[in-house]
């Protein structure tokens, strides 16, 4: 007879690294970080009717409280020397959404001498959401997208170096 | 008062230091004497018959052989505007300032600086306003060239379409 049979229903069982990613993905609190047009989308996909709020994500002011950093708008190259530097101000776990084609690639401006093709030229992107701007259900898709991602992820597993070191 | 009867009038006052009147036209304009642009400022800001007392805009022009500073000035008590150009060389084109006179040239003077390096002598804040302190070169030049990185980011354009143009020129 498994053991896990005799335990009454209130009991539930997972693993360590499963129980850690879902509260992660369940409290992905977000940078405000709005560079252009894309930022009122990112407001509206905060607000009421969208409510990025129920699947825990919540703004914060500061980069050094925030797990995820949603690049909404066009990246001047000037810009960018900042956000690497606020990127660099968060704690990890940190992910990144590029929202928008310009954040993605640049798009209608990236001729413009001014502006950098795409935040992927200085950060880490997890998740791109095309669009000009992303409607406010295609940034929820990227967050949930998001959230497939951090599910996936394996902190407590044994690196073959680690092994190393315990052994030494 | 119409614009022309404006410039007109400004050239019954400076005579030869006003270069040229454009034709009759939505926007007529007159080229003066970069030099004496002060003057002109300071004239048509208190002379009661024009009472310019708003300097809309301010802009600069890359014409390839020569560079133009354009005012545009409003005036909200006759409720009239007029249009002032000054032609400068291309090589290092210089201008007097025109703070003293309006305070709103202050930016806007700073932003032709920043794009086009015209230098606007007497200025009380020469500086970059919109591009980066450390940027080299004035972007709205015509000859500008766009360095190959900044700080280290490549300013390569990534997009196979944006390359594929390229190869055609």
């Amino acid at each position: 007879m498994p053991l896990l049979n005799t335990l009454p229903d209130y009991v539930l069982t997972t693993k360590t690294d499963e129980l850690l990613n879902w509260m992660r993905k369940s409290s992905i609190w977000y940078m405000l970080f709005g560079l252009a047009c894309c930022a009122i989308e990112l407001m509206h996909t905060g607000g009421p009717r969208a409510d990025l709020d129920r699947f825990g994500a919540v703004p914060r002011a500061s980069a050094r409280q925030s797990d995820l950093m949603i690049v909404a708008g066009t990246l001047t190259l000037k810009m960018a020397l900042r956000t690497r530097l606020l990127y660099d101000q968060m704690p990890d776990p940190k992910y990144v959404i590029a929202m928008g084609s310009c954040a993605s690639c640049g798009g209608l401006f990236q001729l413009a001498y001014s502006v950098c093709d795409g935040v992927d030229k200085i950060l880490p992107v997890d998740v791109y959401v095309p669009g000009c701007p992303p409607r406010p259900e295609a940034l929820t898709e990227g967050l949930l997208k998001l959230q497939e991602k951090i599910m996936t992820e394996r902190w407590l597993v044994r690196s073959p170096n680690a092994k190393q070191v315990a052994a030494a | 008062m119409e614009a022309l009867q404006i410039l007109e009038r400004v050239k019954s006052q400076f005579g030869d230091r006003v270069l040229e009147i454009s034709e009759k036209k939505p926007d007529p304009f007159a080229v003066v004497d970069p030099g004496a642009i002060v003057e002109f400022g300071r004239f048509m800001n208190e002379d009661p018959e024009l009472a310019m007392d708003c300097l809309s805009n301010e802009s600069g022009v890359d014409y390839k052989d020569r560079i133009e500073v354009v005012y545009h000035l409003f005036s909200y008590q006759h409720r009239h505007g007029a249009v002032l150009k000054v032609k400068l060389p291309r090589d290092n084109p210089s201008v007097a300032t025109l703070e003293g006179v309006w305070k709103s040239a202050n930016w806007m003077e700073r932003e032709i600086f920043d794009l086009l390096g015209v230098n606007f002598e007497g200025h009380s804040d020469m500086r970059r306003i919109l591009m980066p302190e450390d940027w080299i070169g004035h972007p709205l030049r015509k000859d500008f060239v766009e360095p190959a990185q900044y700080h280290g980011i490549s300013t390569v354009r990534e997009s196979p379409i944006v390359r594929l143009d390229t190869k055609k020129k």
